[in-house]
Protein backbone atom coordinates (compact mmCIF):
# COMPACT_ATOMS: atom_id res chain seq x y z
CA UNK A 1 0.00 0.00 0.00
CA UNK A 2 1.26 3.77 -0.93
CA UNK A 3 0.30 6.79 1.19
CA UNK A 4 0.76 9.86 -0.33
CA UNK A 5 -0.11 12.71 2.63
CA UNK A 6 -0.42 16.00 1.75
CA UNK A 7 2.48 16.31 -0.23
CA UNK A 8 4.08 19.41 -1.81
CA UNK A 9 7.17 19.59 -3.99
CA UNK A 10 8.48 23.07 -4.54
CA UNK A 11 11.51 23.65 -7.00
CA UNK A 12 13.66 26.81 -6.80
CA UNK A 13 11.02 29.12 -8.81
CA UNK A 14 8.13 26.30 -9.35
CA UNK A 15 5.47 24.29 -7.88
CA UNK A 16 5.63 20.76 -9.23
CA UNK A 17 3.27 19.15 -7.46
CA UNK A 18 0.85 20.83 -4.47
CA UNK A 19 -1.37 18.91 -2.14
CA UNK A 20 -1.34 15.46 -3.02
CA UNK A 21 -2.95 13.35 -0.80
CA UNK A 22 -3.76 9.72 -2.00
CA UNK A 23 -3.91 6.08 -1.18
CA UNK A 24 -2.88 3.57 -4.12
CA UNK A 25 -3.81 0.05 -2.89
CA UNK A 26 -4.33 -1.68 -6.80
CA UNK A 27 -1.98 -3.41 -9.19
CA UNK A 28 -1.68 -1.70 -11.91
CA UNK A 29 -1.50 2.03 -12.04
CA UNK A 30 -1.66 4.38 -14.64
CA UNK A 31 -0.40 7.97 -14.29
CA UNK A 32 -0.81 10.76 -17.41
CA UNK A 33 -0.34 14.01 -18.30
CA UNK A 34 1.18 16.43 -20.53
CA UNK A 35 4.86 17.03 -20.07
CA UNK A 36 6.00 19.33 -16.99
CA UNK A 37 2.15 18.30 -15.21
CA UNK A 38 4.09 16.64 -12.29
CA UNK A 39 4.10 13.06 -13.53
CA UNK A 40 7.46 11.97 -13.39
CA UNK A 41 8.06 14.52 -9.76
CA UNK A 42 5.01 12.31 -7.82
CA UNK A 43 6.33 8.61 -9.37
CA UNK A 44 10.23 9.86 -8.56
CA UNK A 45 8.74 10.36 -5.09
CA UNK A 46 7.69 6.39 -4.75
CA UNK A 47 11.56 5.37 -4.55
CA UNK A 48 12.93 8.33 -2.64
CA UNK A 49 14.31 9.77 -6.17
CA UNK A 50 13.02 13.17 -5.15
CA UNK A 51 12.06 14.10 -1.41
CA UNK A 52 8.74 16.12 -0.72
CA UNK A 53 9.00 19.46 0.49
CA UNK A 54 6.15 18.95 2.30
CA UNK A 55 4.31 16.05 3.44
CA UNK A 56 4.91 12.33 3.66
CA UNK A 57 5.39 9.37 1.29
CA UNK A 58 4.85 5.92 2.87
CA UNK A 59 5.80 2.56 1.21
CA UNK A 60 4.08 0.15 2.54
CA UNK A 61 6.78 0.34 6.04
CA UNK A 62 9.14 2.07 4.49
CA UNK A 63 9.07 6.55 4.67
CA UNK A 64 10.48 7.58 1.62
CA UNK A 65 12.13 10.65 3.88
CA UNK A 66 13.96 8.59 6.46
CA UNK A 67 14.31 4.88 4.34
CA UNK A 68 15.40 5.86 0.88
CA UNK A 69 18.07 3.10 0.27
CA UNK A 70 15.73 0.37 1.61
CA UNK A 71 13.00 1.93 -0.31
CA UNK A 72 14.91 2.22 -3.70
CA UNK A 73 15.05 -1.76 -2.93
CA UNK A 74 11.23 -2.19 -2.33
CA UNK A 75 10.03 0.32 -5.70
CA UNK A 76 12.25 -0.57 -8.57
CA UNK A 77 12.29 2.27 -11.29
CA UNK A 78 12.45 1.59 -15.27
CA UNK A 79 13.24 5.30 -16.91
CA UNK A 80 12.10 5.98 -20.70
CA UNK A 81 16.00 5.79 -22.12
CA UNK A 82 17.14 2.59 -21.38
CA UNK A 83 20.63 3.75 -22.74
CA UNK A 84 21.12 5.85 -19.71
CA UNK A 85 20.08 3.28 -17.15
CA UNK A 86 22.35 -0.04 -18.23
CA UNK A 87 25.57 1.18 -17.05
CA UNK A 88 27.52 -1.58 -17.73
CA UNK A 89 29.19 -2.32 -20.99
CA UNK A 90 28.22 -6.30 -21.15
CA UNK A 91 24.46 -7.60 -20.25
CA UNK A 92 25.42 -10.02 -17.29
CA UNK A 93 27.50 -7.86 -15.67
CA UNK A 94 24.85 -4.68 -16.04
CA UNK A 95 22.35 -7.28 -14.34
CA UNK A 96 24.47 -7.76 -11.22
CA UNK A 97 25.43 -4.46 -10.63
CA UNK A 98 21.75 -4.01 -8.90
CA UNK A 99 22.43 -6.60 -6.76
CA UNK A 100 25.63 -5.92 -5.73
CA UNK A 101 24.78 -4.24 -2.34
CA UNK A 102 23.40 -7.46 -1.37
CA UNK A 103 26.03 -9.28 -1.14
CA UNK A 104 24.88 -12.21 -2.11
CA UNK A 105 26.89 -15.41 -3.18
CA UNK A 106 28.19 -15.88 -7.27
CA UNK A 107 25.76 -18.89 -7.47
CA UNK A 108 22.58 -16.82 -6.26
CA UNK A 109 23.61 -14.02 -8.63
CA UNK A 110 24.01 -16.18 -11.49
CA UNK A 111 20.70 -18.13 -11.02
CA UNK A 112 18.69 -14.66 -11.07
CA UNK A 113 20.69 -13.40 -13.74
CA UNK A 114 19.57 -16.79 -15.90
CA UNK A 115 16.23 -16.39 -14.59
CA UNK A 116 15.40 -13.29 -15.68
CA UNK A 117 17.29 -13.66 -19.18
CA UNK A 118 15.13 -16.76 -19.59
CA UNK A 119 12.11 -14.70 -18.87
CA UNK A 120 13.02 -12.49 -21.69
CA UNK A 121 14.01 -14.94 -23.97
CA UNK A 122 17.59 -12.80 -24.01
CA UNK A 123 19.91 -15.75 -22.36
CA UNK A 124 21.59 -16.10 -25.53
CA UNK A 125 22.85 -12.09 -24.92
CA UNK A 126 23.90 -12.54 -21.20
CA UNK A 127 27.56 -12.20 -22.05
CA UNK A 128 26.66 -9.90 -25.33
CA UNK A 129 27.80 -5.96 -25.40
CA UNK A 130 25.00 -4.07 -24.08
CA UNK A 131 25.29 -1.20 -26.80
CA UNK A 132 24.74 -3.77 -29.36
CA UNK A 133 21.37 -4.90 -28.18
CA UNK A 134 18.03 -3.42 -30.01
CA UNK A 135 16.08 -0.55 -28.46
CA UNK A 136 13.41 -2.97 -27.14
CA UNK A 137 15.98 -5.40 -25.82
CA UNK A 138 17.47 -2.70 -23.81
CA UNK A 139 14.19 -1.73 -22.70
CA UNK A 140 14.03 -5.24 -21.36
CA UNK A 141 17.51 -5.70 -20.04
CA UNK A 142 16.68 -2.38 -18.05
CA UNK A 143 13.46 -4.24 -16.63
CA UNK A 144 15.93 -7.11 -16.29
CA UNK A 145 18.15 -5.16 -13.99
CA UNK A 146 15.01 -3.85 -11.72
CA UNK A 147 13.39 -7.32 -11.66
CA UNK A 148 16.60 -8.96 -10.54
CA UNK A 149 16.53 -7.27 -7.46
CA UNK A 150 13.15 -8.74 -6.76
CA UNK A 151 11.21 -5.54 -5.46
CA UNK A 152 7.87 -5.32 -4.58
CA UNK A 153 6.48 -2.33 -6.83
CA UNK A 154 7.89 -0.94 -10.47
CA UNK A 155 7.58 2.29 -11.44
CA UNK A 156 8.25 3.05 -15.21
CA UNK A 157 8.77 5.99 -16.24
CA UNK A 158 6.97 6.06 -20.43
CA UNK A 159 8.76 2.93 -20.96
CA UNK A 160 7.87 2.76 -24.38
CA UNK A 161 8.48 5.67 -25.77
CA UNK A 162 11.47 5.16 -27.56
CA UNK A 163 10.19 2.08 -29.37
CA UNK A 164 9.24 0.55 -32.75
CA UNK A 165 5.33 -0.80 -32.63
CA UNK A 166 6.52 -4.08 -32.22
CA UNK A 167 9.24 -3.66 -29.42
CA UNK A 168 6.62 -1.55 -27.76
CA UNK A 169 4.69 -4.50 -28.17
CA UNK A 170 6.96 -6.89 -26.48
CA UNK A 171 7.74 -4.27 -23.81
CA UNK A 172 3.71 -3.92 -23.63
CA UNK A 173 3.96 -7.89 -23.04
CA UNK A 174 6.80 -8.04 -20.71
CA UNK A 175 4.76 -5.29 -18.28
CA UNK A 176 1.29 -7.35 -18.59
CA UNK A 177 3.31 -10.59 -16.82
CA UNK A 178 4.90 -8.69 -13.88
CA UNK A 179 3.64 -9.99 -10.67
CA UNK A 180 4.26 -6.55 -9.01
CA UNK A 181 2.27 -3.80 -8.52
CA UNK A 182 3.07 -2.02 -11.12
CA UNK A 183 3.03 2.42 -11.77
CA UNK A 184 3.43 3.21 -15.10
CA UNK A 185 3.45 6.89 -16.32
CA UNK A 186 2.61 6.54 -20.04
CA UNK A 187 1.32 8.98 -23.33
CA UNK A 188 0.51 6.00 -24.95
CA UNK A 189 -3.02 5.51 -23.33
CA UNK A 190 -3.34 1.90 -25.39
CA UNK A 191 -0.89 0.48 -22.57
CA UNK A 192 -2.49 1.48 -19.19
CA UNK A 193 -6.07 1.11 -20.97
CA UNK A 194 -6.42 -2.24 -18.84
CA UNK A 195 -5.48 -0.90 -15.62
CA UNK A 196 -7.09 -0.65 -12.67
CA UNK A 197 -6.86 2.75 -11.73
CA UNK A 198 -5.48 5.70 -14.15
CA UNK A 199 -4.70 9.05 -12.05
CA UNK A 200 -4.47 12.31 -14.96
CA UNK A 201 -2.12 15.21 -13.62
CA UNK A 202 -2.22 19.10 -14.24
CA UNK A 203 -0.33 22.04 -13.35
CA UNK A 204 0.95 19.60 -10.40
CA UNK A 205 -2.54 18.52 -9.11
CA UNK A 206 -4.51 15.21 -10.09
CA UNK A 207 -7.74 16.30 -11.86
CA UNK A 208 -8.67 13.05 -12.79
CA UNK A 209 -8.66 9.82 -11.14
CA UNK A 210 -10.88 6.15 -11.30
CA UNK A 211 -10.87 3.31 -13.52
CA UNK A 212 -9.49 3.70 -17.53
CA UNK A 213 -12.55 3.76 -18.46
CA UNK A 214 -13.74 6.35 -16.86
CA UNK A 215 -10.42 8.67 -16.86
CA UNK A 216 -9.19 8.24 -20.14
CA UNK A 217 -12.03 9.81 -22.10
CA UNK A 218 -11.81 12.74 -20.17
CA UNK A 219 -8.39 12.56 -20.38
CA UNK A 220 -8.57 12.92 -24.24
CA UNK A 221 -11.31 15.61 -24.21
CA UNK A 222 -8.94 17.59 -21.83
CA UNK A 223 -6.09 17.50 -24.43
CA UNK A 224 -8.05 18.44 -27.41
CA UNK B 1 32.91 2.11 -31.28
CA UNK B 2 35.37 0.95 -28.62
CA UNK B 3 37.25 -1.88 -29.93
CA UNK B 4 38.62 -3.78 -27.22
CA UNK B 5 35.71 -4.96 -25.13
CA UNK B 6 35.67 -8.92 -24.22
CA UNK B 7 34.15 -11.65 -26.09
CA UNK B 8 32.66 -14.64 -24.81
CA UNK B 9 35.78 -17.75 -25.02
CA UNK B 10 36.30 -20.90 -23.40
CA UNK B 11 40.33 -20.25 -24.37
CA UNK B 12 43.00 -20.93 -21.23
CA UNK B 13 42.85 -16.84 -21.43
CA UNK B 14 39.60 -16.33 -20.94
CA UNK B 15 39.85 -19.07 -17.80
CA UNK B 16 42.94 -17.57 -16.55
CA UNK B 17 42.26 -15.12 -13.46
CA UNK B 18 41.62 -11.25 -14.04
CA UNK B 19 44.36 -10.18 -11.25
CA UNK B 20 47.40 -12.49 -12.94
CA UNK B 21 46.21 -10.97 -16.31
CA UNK B 22 46.60 -7.57 -14.83
CA UNK B 23 49.94 -8.56 -12.88
CA UNK B 24 51.25 -10.14 -16.53
CA UNK B 25 49.92 -6.63 -18.69
CA UNK B 26 52.04 -4.85 -15.64
CA UNK B 27 54.73 -6.67 -15.97
CA UNK B 28 55.00 -6.95 -20.18
CA UNK B 29 54.39 -3.04 -19.94
CA UNK B 30 57.29 -2.90 -17.26
CA UNK B 31 59.52 -5.50 -19.21
CA UNK B 32 59.46 -4.15 -22.86
CA UNK B 33 61.13 -0.63 -21.54
CA UNK B 34 63.97 -2.47 -20.12
CA UNK B 35 64.87 -4.40 -23.55
CA UNK B 36 67.13 -2.12 -25.59
CA UNK B 37 67.42 -4.43 -28.66
CA UNK B 38 63.92 -4.11 -30.98
CA UNK B 39 64.67 -7.57 -32.36
CA UNK B 40 63.75 -9.21 -28.42
CA UNK B 41 60.89 -6.28 -28.34
CA UNK B 42 59.52 -7.64 -31.33
CA UNK B 43 59.47 -11.49 -30.92
CA UNK B 44 57.84 -10.26 -27.21
CA UNK B 45 54.61 -8.62 -29.71
CA UNK B 46 55.48 -11.97 -32.12
CA UNK B 47 54.51 -13.98 -29.13
CA UNK B 48 51.61 -11.76 -27.49
CA UNK B 49 50.00 -11.85 -31.63
CA UNK B 50 50.16 -15.41 -31.23
CA UNK B 51 48.04 -15.39 -28.01
CA UNK B 52 45.40 -14.27 -30.76
CA UNK B 53 44.61 -17.15 -32.36
CA UNK B 54 45.43 -19.69 -29.53
CA UNK B 55 42.40 -17.62 -27.66
CA UNK B 56 40.57 -18.14 -30.60
CA UNK B 57 40.62 -14.62 -32.00
CA UNK B 58 41.13 -14.17 -35.96
CA UNK B 59 43.09 -11.76 -37.91
CA UNK B 60 40.06 -9.53 -38.14
CA UNK B 61 40.00 -8.73 -34.26
CA UNK B 62 43.61 -8.25 -34.29
CA UNK B 63 43.39 -5.62 -36.83
CA UNK B 64 40.66 -3.47 -35.19
CA UNK B 65 42.94 -3.68 -31.89
CA UNK B 66 45.84 -2.06 -33.81
CA UNK B 67 44.33 -0.02 -36.21
CA UNK B 68 43.19 3.02 -34.06
CA UNK B 69 47.20 3.25 -33.03
CA UNK B 70 48.10 2.96 -37.04
CA UNK B 71 48.91 6.67 -37.15
CA UNK B 72 50.62 7.16 -33.99
CA UNK B 73 52.89 4.04 -34.68
CA UNK B 74 54.03 6.10 -38.04
CA UNK B 75 54.80 8.96 -36.34
CA UNK B 76 56.50 8.01 -33.47
CA UNK B 77 58.75 5.94 -36.08
CA UNK B 78 59.33 8.81 -38.50
CA UNK B 79 60.73 11.07 -35.59
CA UNK B 80 62.96 8.45 -34.24
CA UNK B 81 63.85 7.98 -37.78
CA UNK B 82 64.58 11.70 -38.54
CA UNK B 83 66.31 11.85 -34.65
CA UNK B 84 67.96 8.70 -34.45
CA UNK B 85 68.09 5.54 -36.67
CA UNK B 86 65.55 3.36 -38.20
CA UNK B 87 66.18 0.82 -35.62
CA UNK B 88 65.23 3.17 -32.83
CA UNK B 89 62.10 3.57 -34.50
CA UNK B 90 61.11 -0.28 -34.65
CA UNK B 91 62.23 -0.25 -30.91
CA UNK B 92 59.80 2.42 -29.93
CA UNK B 93 56.90 0.80 -32.16
CA UNK B 94 57.47 -2.56 -31.29
CA UNK B 95 57.32 -1.68 -27.43
CA UNK B 96 53.86 0.24 -28.51
CA UNK B 97 52.39 -2.36 -29.97
CA UNK B 98 53.19 -4.98 -27.86
CA UNK B 99 51.92 -3.31 -24.83
CA UNK B 100 48.97 -2.14 -26.81
CA UNK B 101 47.95 -5.51 -28.33
CA UNK B 102 48.43 -7.70 -25.02
CA UNK B 103 46.51 -5.20 -22.91
CA UNK B 104 43.31 -5.14 -25.88
CA UNK B 105 44.06 -9.08 -25.43
CA UNK B 106 43.52 -8.57 -21.27
CA UNK B 107 40.33 -6.84 -21.93
CA UNK B 108 38.91 -9.25 -25.14
CA UNK B 109 39.23 -12.36 -22.51
CA UNK B 110 37.93 -10.81 -19.35
CA UNK B 111 34.58 -9.62 -18.22
CA UNK B 112 34.78 -5.95 -16.93
CA UNK B 113 32.82 -6.86 -13.70
CA UNK B 114 35.91 -9.84 -13.33
CA UNK B 115 38.65 -6.52 -14.20
CA UNK B 116 37.29 -4.03 -11.88
CA UNK B 117 36.54 -6.95 -9.33
CA UNK B 118 40.15 -7.17 -9.23
CA UNK B 119 41.01 -3.87 -9.15
CA UNK B 120 38.66 -3.21 -6.48
CA UNK B 121 40.90 -5.86 -4.41
CA UNK B 122 44.19 -4.10 -4.98
CA UNK B 123 42.51 -0.68 -4.67
CA UNK B 124 41.56 -1.61 -0.30
CA UNK B 125 44.20 -0.37 1.35
CA UNK B 126 43.74 3.01 -0.14
CA UNK B 127 40.46 3.07 1.80
CA UNK B 128 41.64 4.65 4.80
CA UNK B 129 43.10 7.65 2.67
CA UNK B 130 39.30 8.10 1.73
CA UNK B 131 39.66 6.25 -1.90
CA UNK B 132 36.61 4.36 -2.26
CA UNK B 133 37.30 1.48 -4.44
CA UNK B 134 33.86 0.49 -5.54
CA UNK B 135 33.31 3.86 -6.58
CA UNK B 136 36.45 3.98 -8.59
CA UNK B 137 35.11 0.78 -10.35
CA UNK B 138 32.16 2.11 -11.15
CA UNK B 139 33.81 4.85 -13.08
CA UNK B 140 35.88 2.71 -14.78
CA UNK B 141 33.20 0.60 -16.06
CA UNK B 142 31.18 3.79 -16.98
CA UNK B 143 33.28 5.34 -18.87
CA UNK B 144 33.83 1.31 -20.88
CA UNK B 145 29.95 1.83 -21.42
CA UNK B 146 29.90 4.99 -22.35
CA UNK B 147 32.21 5.37 -24.74
CA UNK B 148 29.93 4.07 -27.47
CA UNK B 149 26.55 5.59 -26.24
CA UNK B 150 28.00 9.32 -26.53
CA UNK B 151 29.96 8.07 -29.94
CA UNK B 152 26.21 7.46 -31.28
CA UNK B 153 25.08 10.90 -29.73
CA UNK B 154 27.60 12.27 -31.59
CA UNK B 155 26.99 10.62 -34.83
CA UNK B 156 22.98 11.46 -34.17
CA UNK B 157 24.32 15.37 -34.07
CA UNK B 158 26.79 15.45 -36.95
CA UNK B 159 23.77 14.13 -39.07
CA UNK B 160 21.51 16.87 -38.02
CA UNK B 161 24.03 19.49 -38.26
CA UNK B 162 25.10 18.35 -41.69
CA UNK B 163 21.18 18.45 -43.06
CA UNK B 164 20.80 22.21 -41.37
CA UNK B 165 23.86 23.04 -43.44
CA UNK B 166 26.25 23.26 -40.34
CA UNK B 167 28.65 20.12 -41.41
CA UNK B 168 31.64 22.55 -41.23
CA UNK B 169 30.84 24.65 -37.93
CA UNK B 170 32.96 23.01 -34.72
CA UNK B 171 30.33 25.38 -32.37
CA UNK B 172 27.38 23.90 -33.87
CA UNK B 173 28.68 19.94 -33.44
CA UNK B 174 30.40 20.04 -30.10
CA UNK B 175 27.42 22.33 -27.92
CA UNK B 176 24.62 20.26 -28.31
CA UNK B 177 27.33 17.22 -27.73
CA UNK B 178 28.13 18.91 -24.28
CA UNK B 179 24.39 19.77 -23.29
CA UNK B 180 23.44 16.39 -24.58
CA UNK B 181 25.92 14.77 -22.47
CA UNK B 182 25.50 16.46 -19.23
CA UNK B 183 21.54 15.75 -19.65
CA UNK B 184 22.55 12.12 -20.11
CA UNK B 185 24.66 12.07 -16.66
CA UNK B 186 22.54 13.56 -14.76
CA UNK B 187 20.04 11.12 -16.06
CA UNK B 188 22.76 7.79 -15.17
CA UNK B 189 23.00 9.53 -11.61
CA UNK B 190 19.05 9.03 -11.11
CA UNK B 191 19.35 5.59 -12.34
CA UNK B 192 22.47 4.49 -9.75
CA UNK B 193 20.87 5.93 -7.37
CA UNK B 194 17.06 4.23 -8.29
CA UNK B 195 19.28 0.83 -7.94
CA UNK B 196 20.06 1.78 -4.44
CA UNK B 197 24.28 1.92 -5.43
CA UNK B 198 25.43 4.28 -2.54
Amino acid sequence: MIRIENVSVQFEQRRALSDIDLTLGEKRIGIVGANGSGKSTFVRLLNGLQTATSGRVLVDDFDAAKDGRKLRRHVGFVFQNPDNQIVFPVVEEDIAFGLKPLKLSKEEVNRRIDDVLARYDLQDFKTHPSHLLSGGQKQLLAISGVLVMEPRYIVLDEPTTLLDLRNRNRVQRAIAELDQTVITVSHDLDLIADYDRVLAFEDGRVVLDGTPADVLPKYREMMA
Amino acid sequence: MIAGLYIHGQSALHRAAAGAKILAMVALGTGVFLIPDWPVVAFVLATVLLLYPVSGFGPRIMWAQIKPILWLLVIFFAVQLWLNDWQAGLLVITRIAAIVMFASLVTLTTKTSDLLASLERAMQPLRPIGVNPEKVSLAISMVLRFIPVISTVASEIRDAQRARGLDRSIIAMVVPLIIRTLKMADDVADAIDARSFD
